[in-house]
């Protein structure tokens, strides 16, 4: 920790937190521009459907009506559609099946809530008034919402995929697995449902385009994680303008996990539609509905996995099979969430030396599904920790002994499914969790649960991830579109204080504390000295985004990499100031000495030297002091840790109390620990909500979304989850210079495998499917009371 | 949202005038459903009567409580005297809604309402409470006819409901665990004559007495006596958060809740 209280590792209050719990926040929908238009959209009342005709004349009349627009609209600009940004190819070598994904539907209709038209009016109400007026005729066509059923329906979602399969893809060696689940002495196998969710950010998906006839230039206002992605998109894609034309602000946004990631519809033809109109703002604000039915979904994979041990309980192969659904369409990065995200994490914190998997991505009409809070990470931990605690049930050995016999211990690891683990220690967090988690006196407090009528289980969940997300050429070799480096600049003023712009994008993670945090160490300068800016494509020349816990394991070493040229730069310039040779000038806390004299300028003294450039060559040194740098990392970092969770079940009504939950984790160094603490507890209750609470359901029969609102989509409450007990170990990335991994999506990725397999525990069955609610566990207890009676 | 005219009147007199001139009126106390329905578009009236500006709130305690029609939820709960007389209702008040709802949801409109899910129907019929209105005074047994329906005309105001004073009582609810409304909730009152009411809300199209509970539990108060009887299964409400059959078994062990928490 620094002398200031306010570098690396000291607990600062977040910055921002001010602004945003006092409303002065400035997010999107905030924003209001001189002339503005609202937008409504005209979406689909069903899952699956032809158009055959749409008749937007009597709409067009209705009061305030600034104009309607449709897919033939769109095509007449000849504005492409959506794109998913990376490429699977199947098993056989053929690239993923893609259907079109027009911005307004042209022909047909795939899901509830799909995007038919717009309607775009003086005032959200005449517009939404306006688009009720909108006649689409429809010749309803079979639909299909289950992905377990959806692979040759006959519900054909796609003419490009006339099996409603996306790709069949696998990894892993297939013949070698198989032998050795040949020579196995116990094999173990389990079927799961990760149950799909919607990502319910608080601040809903919102949209402002503007387009200025004088200067032939586009602005979008949007709520996105990574801005510039989405020009490059809006530019190269959707053929808009050219990113000289298009700048793109995504201001304060009010959490994404995920969801804010992707290109969406609205916000593109707000943005085209403004130049259709006259060159006036267009603003979209999702109503929460509108969230609920068009945001991308998460999760919604059915797995059949199978474990293979020999007769010392060593795992010996590893086989799953999953359907993942894609919904209706390929959002931006559908595609590789079941695939890289998810497969390459099978072999969990274990030393397995075989493991094959299969993924089929399937068409479903529904909405499509995407990244959320983990992307994949959870859906493997899911499968791996409730398999190999259901194998250790199986070979009656302890859940915890079984994992530490099976451990990897020495690093660097590599794992049969692409991954290589560079540092670890998953003893060291098993014993710590033990320890606090109580696992001893574990049997007298079931006991006592009894006692009351209650049944207790535990559960563990002993989960890695890869994020810091990503090594660009590597997944270039996957089949990725883009590269995962990230951008930074430090502009150190005159006066020594100092903005950082950086590619990163903060919807919620504090970075303007933990950047600045950064910035106050190296330096030496005051933490309120540091303005962190980021969102606006304008003033940050490029960057990659946030999500995949990258912007403190890349991010930050982007800009730990510009404060070195800043540093480097400082002391030449100090040298030449103080008459020094550069090499005699060493920086700390702040000042320039020079060796062997008692010669010293402060900071902010050199950064004005530096400007006023009085006193050097300008020939040999440049005025200034501004530095960028790209970081481009060389491998995914590993965080890793052991959560258990206990759970009280009152088998009365199946409520289901999580009684205690312990987590503890590895994200190697850690800049602001009480924010990283924050994550973690937010993870947790996301993953719990997954776990009991949260479930998205679509009716079979009609296709519509039953959990539309609140009202039926249940969300994690505070009063649903216990004080948390954190436990940290650490193991230094050895990738970054800052020893970083990252943390913002471990606690979602662990802790549904811990609940279920606590609650499997307290019920003693093999499995009971996510969202446990009162009835799904009351359902599960019935024919076991039956059979006791 | 649709437009419509707006009135707040001073008097109930003005209130059911306003009401028989309107083309397609509702009465409105919090607006705690009526709002959100109007902003889905599930409503459309030409007419709102606002009732808040009627001064019709307040507990009073006697040989019954009356309770006015605009008395918040959060001020039934809060009220020490009815807190002593019928404690049970007190605290079925306090766990309506959330505090906002609590604050600004009126008995009166939730009685008049009558939402399935609703609290408050169970307290009136569990008690064999008496509805006060505007023309006429209804006995809860033959006031709540069906799901959102009730036996006051189109343009009848509900002033107060009167509560005889039990022995004992108590609630217990299973919230749904989405949306909070009861599931399945039980009122049980034991009266000042010895008999024992029953009374389910949130299980089937309306609330609904269980006269086999009633019977048991005149003879003996207790939890124990409910063992082994449940309500058929077969009228209840089914949707994705219950069956009837998990509804039905829930009638029993909120039942016994009920009696366990009845003072």
């Amino acid at each position: 920790m620094s002398d200031t209280g306010t570098g690396i590792g000291a607990r600062v209050k977040r910055k921002e937190d001010q602004r945003f719990i006092t409303g002065k926040g400035n997010y999107t929908d905030d924003i209001n521009l001189p002339k503005q238009t609202w937008a409504y959209f005209v979406r689909s009342p069903h899952a699956h459907a032809t158009i055959t005709s749409i008749d937007a004349s009597a709409a067009k009349k209705m009061p305030g009506v600034v104009g309607i627009f449709t897919g033939d609209d769109v095509a007449e600009d000849k504005i492409g559609g959506l794109i998913c940004g990376w490429m699977i190819h199947s098993k056989d070598g053929s690239p993923m099946k893609a259907g079109p994904h027009p911005i307004l539907a042209v022909g047909k209709v795939r899901y509830v809530g799909d995007h038919v038209a717009v309607v775009v009016a003086e005032t959200k109400d005449q517009a939404k008034a306006a688009a009720a007026a909108v006649q689409v005729d429809y010749d309803v066509l079979p639909h299909v919402v289950d992905v377990a059923h959806a692979m040759g329906h006959k519900a054909q979602i796609h003419d490009a995929a006339p099996d409603n399969r996306v790709f069949n893809w696998s990894i892993g060696d297939e013949a070698a697995t198989d032998a050795a689940f040949k020579s196995a002495a116990h094999v173990t196998k389990i079927d799961l449902v990760n149950n799909r969710l919607i990502p319910n950010a608080m601040e809903p998906r919102a949209a402002i385009g503007s387009y200025d006839s004088g200067m032939d230039h586009y602005t979008l206002y949007t709520t996105s994680q990574n801005p510039h992605v989405a020009r490059l998109v809006i530019s190269a894609f959707h053929g808009l303008a050219p990113e000289h034309k298009l700048r793109v602000i995504a201001p304060d946004v009010g959490g994404g996990f995920g969801s804010k990631i992707f290109i969406y519809a609205e916000e593109v033809v707000c943005v085209w539609a403004s130049k259709r109109i006259g060159g006036r703002p267009i603003k979209w604000t999702a109503e929460r509905s509108e969230s609920f039915l068009a945001d991308a979904h998460g999760r919604d994979h059915v797995t059949h996995a199978e474990m293979a041990t020999d007769a010392n309980g060593k795992i010996t192969g590893f086989k799953v099979h999953t359907k993942a659904a894609m919904g209706a369409y390929l959002s931006t990065f559908a595609s590789c969430v079941p695939t890289y995200l998810y497969a390459t994490l099978l072999s969990g914190q274990y030393a397995i030396p075989n493991i094959y998997a299969e993924v089929d991505a399937i068409y479903t009409n529904t909405a499509p599904v995407d990244a959320y809070r983990g992307a994949g990470r959870p859906e493997a931990t899911y499968v791996v920790e409730r398999i190999v605690e259901t194998a250790a049930r199986e070979l009656k050995m302890d859940p915890a002994e079984f994992r530490r016999k099976n451990f990897v211990t020495q690093f660097p690891h590599q794992t049969p499914v692409i991954m290589c683990y560079d540092a670890g220690d998953y003893s060291a967090a098993l014993d710590k969790a033990l320890d606090i988690a109580e696992y001893k006196s574990f049997p007298e407090r079931k006991a006592a649960s009894a006692k009351k009528g209650k049944l207790r289980g535990i559960g563990f969940s002993a989960y890695i991830e890869a994020c810091g997300i990503a090594p660009s050429a590597a997944i270039g070799s996957l089949g990725a579109g883009v590269g995962l480096w990230e951008s930074a600049e430090v502009r150190v003023n005159p006066v020594g204080t100092v903005e950082v712009l950086t590619g990163s994008h903060s919807h919620g993670q504090g970075h303007e504390t933990t950047f600045a945090q950064l910035v106050s160490d190296r330096l030496g300068i005051d933490i309120n000295n540091v303005a962190i800016v980021h969102g606006d494509t304008d003033k940050v020349q490029f960057g990659m985004g946030t999500y995949g816990s990258r912007s403190g394991a890349v991010g930050m070493t982007a800009i730990s990499k510009a404060l070195d040229k800043i540093e480097a730069k400082a002391k030449r310039v100090a040298a030449a100031v103080m008459e020094a040779s550069a090499d005699d000038v060493e920086f700390k806390n702040g000042t320039f000495t020079v060796k062997g004299t008692d010669k010293k300028m402060a900071f902010g003294e050199v950064a004005l030297s530096a400007y006023v450039a009085h006193k050097f060559n300008s020939a040999e040194i440049e005025p200034g002091l501004k530095e960028s740098a790209f970081h481009d990392p060389s491998n995914f970092v590993f965080p890793a840790g052991v959560h258990i969770a206990e759970v009280e079940i009152d088998p009365d009504t199946g409520v289901t109390e999580v009684s205690s939950y312990t987590a503890v984790d590895d994200f190697g160094n850690v800049i602001n620990p009480m924010i990283v603490e924050g994550q973690v507890h937010g993870g947790i209750v996301q993953g719990i909500g997954q776990a009991l609470a949260e479930g998205c359901v679509y009716d079979a029969e009609s296709g519509q979304l039953l959990t539309g609102s609140y009202m039926d989509y249940q969300m994690p409450r505070a009063a649903n989850v216990p004080s948390f007990k954190l436990g940290f170990t650490c193991t230094p990335c050895p990738s970054n210079p800052l020893g970083m991994k990252g943390c913002g999506e471990a606690g979602a990725i662990a802790s549904p495998a811990a609940i279920m397999n606590a609650v499997t525990n307290a019920l003693d069955v093999k499995d009971v499917p996510m969202p446990a609610t009162p009835h799904v566990i009351w359902k599960t207890l019935q024919p076991m009371k039956k059979a006791a009676e | 949202m649709e437009n419509f005219n707006y009135h707040r009147p001073a008097t109930t007199a003005d209130a059911v005038k306003a009401m028989k001139s309107a083309g397609d009126g509702k009465f409105m106390s919090g607006g705690m459903t009526l709002i959100p329905t109007l902003k889905q578009g599930l409503a459309s009236p030409s007419d709102i009567i606002d009732l808040s500006g009627i001064k019709n709130s307040g507990v009073s305690v006697g040989a019954t409580v009356v309770i006015k029609g605009g008395t918040t939820h959060a001020d039934v709960a809060g009220s020490a005297d009815l807190k002593k007389a019928i404690p049970g209702l007190a605290a079925l008040a306090g766990g309506i809604g959330d505090p906002h709802v609590r604050h600004r949801g009126t008995i009166g409109g939730s009685v008049a309402n009558n939402d399935p899910a609703a609290d408050y129907p169970s307290a009136c019929l569990g008690l064999g409470a008496t509805i006060h209105t505007s023309s006429r005074k209804i006995a809860a047994d033959d006031f709540f006819t069906g799901m959102f329906s009730t036996a006051l005309e189109d343009a009848e105001v509900l002033e107060a409901i009167e509560f005889p004073i039990p022995k004992v009582s108590g609630y217990a609810k299973f919230p749904n665990p989405a949306s909070l409304y009861a599931m399945v909730g039980v009122f049980v009152a034991q009266l000042a004559d010895g008999s024992v009411r029953v009374a389910v809300t949130g299980a089937g199209a309306g609330v609904f007495r269980v006269p086999e509970m009633e019977a048991v539990l005149a003879k003996n108060f207790s939890a124990a006596a409910l063992n082994g009887i449940a309500v058929a299964s077969k009228n209840l409400n089914v949707d994705m958060h219950a069956s009837a059959e998990y509804r039905a078994h829930l009638i029993t062990v909120m039942a016994k809740r009920a009696v366990e928490a009845a003072k």
